[in-house]
């Protein structure tokens, strides 16, 4: 005790705070936003007479309230539609733009007054799997037998591109509109391909001689965003999806026990993989570079190849020289592929959700509506130079830029092989473990095989996930 | 009016200062604790406020958690290492700042300098985290566009087609954190170490020198024991920082909330948040929250015990 025998001592008053400091800092700032705000109490929603034209019911002159990510696409196409909205509903909406989905909206969701729509997108975003999990999702079949606000004699189902539906299902209930269609695979400059003399590889072989030609010419052969495996993912699970055909694909989404390992397709793409690290013909350093410092590098010509979705030319539109010329590559093929070159992954992106406990559901449900209209989609289009899942949804007079256009080109020669996979936004876990032994490989740290067993083992954890009976595709 | 009526008044008016910041504390500090040792037997998502109750499972699975043992581990680690290199190199600098110099006519001072060295010195602790962790971002970058490096390539000392991954690399993660750690810290310690040299009156020293004490016995003899309660006030504070780490890694680091390469770099408060935020078990992060905080007790009162000395009166 204190040297005065007085009781506490100054200092060891100072001393005992400090240990309390020491328990209470580094612990703190988590454990306080474990503290959920409990049951809320949901006041009654507005609600309108349904009629044909409003098939929700949305009363007039309410409020909606919308928060949507603001990442490369921005949030002026949002301002713009909501002022449609409130024009047409009578409606205030309030408007949300943030990076920050979950900061912003995890108390919300907890307290039960979560907004009405929600674009949960970004690094931040809420996983979906688990609000579904947490019954926070409104169901929004309603909105795809709702008819169409182009024309009343159709269902709004009926104007979608194929696989959007799939693709917002969890557990066999649409809860997530995917409004943004991407297609993902390799880019390239078709500048520096044209200067080079260097043509546009189909197989495996072609892309690795390109990158060969590439490293002669002193520069990289493929970048990648190492510091997040997700972009070296799409190559290795393109691989195998064209190479052992759609059922490779679906067996890992199904989390089926030879997804991986005793899969002969599995084995043969991440080997081609491993080829491109073993003939050393990456970027130097671009297993530690995040996705803007590869991106950044590729457009400067220091790479020929990088793999992205295609938003990617929007996200380096102040990178990108004007001349570049941005060219879209489907995952060359290896040898025995059973789908052609030209299939490619497309998908749907930017989940957009009513939650189920939205104080004007029904507000938020024509919003959906509203967005599937072919107003709202060249609005989005011209404001965010990106195509939407609905059908011919823009506006022929919109001029595309050279990589949004090569990205058309071959979504067109694809037709109808395109696939996707669905573990990603099923199965976090997995997803992240994967990544992992992706980087690994990448880092020469372990071998295709090795790849193979960590991912199968990831397989089969998730397949202990309590959903896992209701995510199936066939 | 009556001593014991006076002494009621007075009670009551401490009474009265002591409550609220009471309340304050059990409302914001306490009650989030009891809360969160709750939510850790439930399979909470973090979503929602319903969930069920699940026992200990959460607490059998978390010591099954090859992840979070191994956080721990480096948790661990830079436990040791964070204070220990941080308050030699603090020290050592303090002291040759404030007297290491050569004994002059004047008796005790510093090196040449020294005023001038104590401002840069203090400088890293100005700058944030955040800001920190885009610096040394910038530093670690993983080709030739990265500092180290780049400085290294240009001597010849790493090949141009294969620099070094700093952060990418398994064995040089941890250290090239630490570094950015102990780099931070320094600066603030070598101030509080030199504010402690210059209340030791200067006849100590003069005395030492008299007795033909050289810079090493004077440090250990008569400056180290004199510091010593703000050597373990240092050391305390520094294990805070150990045991957090959390924006760093977060940040510069691979993976969801940081810790990669592959878990190389985990520390607890990354897995928490991943598991918390990430992967929707909740609960199960609440449970890692309420290990951490009896880590962290037990720390604490080794730490205090450990290096409880006779106080020296001056």
């Amino acid at each position: 005790m204190g040297s005065t025998g007085e009781g506490l001592g100054r200092r060891d008053l100072i001393k005992r705070s400090a240990a309390l400091g020491l328990i209470s800092v580094p612990t703190m700032s988590f454990l306080s936003a474990c503290a959920s705000g409990g049951e809320g109490t949901t006041k009654g929603p507005d609600k309108g007479a349904v009629t044909k034209e409003n098939p929700f019911g949305v009363a007039k002159g309410g409020k909606l309230d919308v928060v949507v990510f603001k990442g490369g696409f921005g949030d002026d196409y949002a301002k713009a539609w909501e002022a449609a909205f409130d024009k047409k509903w009578g409606t205030t909406s309030s408007h949300l733009g943030t990076q920050e989905i979950t900061g912003k909206l995890q108390t919300r969701f907890n307290g039960g007054n979560p907004p009405d729509v929600v674009d949960n997108s970004g690094a931040q975003k809420i996983k979906l799997d688990v609000l579904f999990k947490s019954n926070q999702l409104a169901d929004l079949t309603p909105v795809l037998d709702a008819p169409s606000l182009d024309d009343p004699s159709k269902k709004v189902r009926d104007l979608l591109i194929a696989g959007t539906v799939e693709q917002g299902t969890q557990g066999g209930k649409f809860v997530s509109l995917n409004y943004v269609y991407t297609v993902f695979g390799f880019w390239y400059s078709g500048k520096l391909f044209k200067e080079k003399g260097w043509t546009a590889p189909k197989t495996w072989d072609e892309f690795l001689a390109v990158c060969a030609k590439a490293k002669e010419a002193g520069i990289g052969g493929l970048a990648h965003q190492g510091k997040f495996p997700y972009y070296i993912n799409v190559v290795i699970m393109d691989l195998i999806a064209k190479k052992g055909g759609l059922d490779a694909m679906k067996a890992i989404d199904n989390l089926e026990p030879n997804a991986f390992e005793g899969n002969a397709a599995a084995l043969a793409a991440v080997e081609a993989v491993y080829e491109v690290v073993e003939k050393d013909l990456l970027l130097p350093g671009t297993n530690g570079l995040t996705h803007t410092e590869s991106q950044t590098a590729w457009n400067q010509y220091k790479a020929a190849f990088i793999p992205s979705g295609s938003w990617l030319e929007n996200e380096q539109l102040k990178q990108t020289p004007d001349d570049f010329d941005m060219q879209f590559l489907p995952v060359p093929l290896l040898a025995d592929s059973k789908l052609p070159f030209e299939a490619i992954r497309a998908g749907a992106g930017e989940p957009f959700i009513v939650p189920e406990k939205a104080a004007n559901k029904a507000g938020g449900l024509e919003f959906i509506r509203s967005m599937l209209s072919r107003e709202w989609s060249t609005m989005f289009a011209q404001q965010a130079n990106s195509l939407t899942v609905v059908k011919d949804g823009v506006d022929p007079g919109v001029k595309l830029r050279p990589g949004t256009q090569s990205a058309v080109t071959a979504l067109k020669a694809a037709g109808s092989n395109t696939f996707n996979y669905l573990y990603t936004d099923w199965y976090s876990e997995m997803d992240t473990a994967i990544q992992d032994a992706s980087n690994e490989l990448m880092a020469k740290r372990i071998q295709p095989k090795e790849w193979i067993k960590r991912a199968q083992a990831a397989v089969n954890k998730a397949a202990q996930d309590p959903n896992a009976k209701n995510n199936r595709r066939s | 009016m009556s001593q014991v009526a006076q002494g009621r008044g007075r009670g009551g008016f401490i009474a009265g200062f002591l409550l609220a910041p009471l309340a304050l504390y059990l409302t914001f500090v306490i009650w989030p604790y009891v809360q969160t040792f709750g939510y850790s037997f439930t399979n909470w998502t973090g979503q929602s406020p319903t969930f069920d109750f699940v026992g200990v499972d959460n607490y059998a699975a978390l010591m099954k958690d090859e992840v979070f043992r191994g956080a721990l581990w480096n948790n661990l680690l830079l436990l040791v290492f964070v204070p220990v290199v941080t308050i030699l190199l603090a020290l050592f600098f303090a002291f040759m700042v404030n007297a290491g110099g050569r004994g002059g006519a004047g008796g005790v001072q510093g090196v040449r300098g020294s005023g001038f060295y104590k401002i840069v010195y203090f400088f890293p602790q100005v700058l944030s985290l955040a800001i920190l962790a885009v610096l040394f971002g910038a530093v670690y970058r993983t080709d030739e566009g990265g500092l180290l490096n780049g400085v290294l390539i240009r001597l010849g000392l790493v090949d141009r087609l294969h620099p070094v991954e700093w952060l990418n690399e398994p064995r040089l993660v941890l250290w090239c954190l630490l570094l950015v750690v102990v780099w931070h810290g320094v600066g603030f310690y070598l101030v509080l170490f030199s504010a402690a040299m210059q209340s030791v009156p200067k006849d100590i020293y003069e005395a030492a020198l008299l007795d033909g004490a050289g810079r090493a016995q004077t440090f250990f003899k008569v400056t180290l024991p004199l510091l010593w309660d703000s050597v373990q006030t240092s050391a305390v504070y520094l294990g805070i920082a150990a045991m957090d780490m959390f924006v760093l890694v977060s940040t510069m680091t691979s993976g969801q909330f940081g810790g990669g390469p592959d878990h190389h770099s985990e520390v607890m408060a990354t897995v928490l948040m991943r598991n918390f935020l990430y992967f929707g078990k909740s609960g199960y992060a609440c449970a890692m929250g309420v290990v951490m905080l009896v880590l962290t007790m037990i720390l604490s009162v080794i730490t205090l015990r450990a290096t409880r000395r006779e106080r020296i009166e001056f």
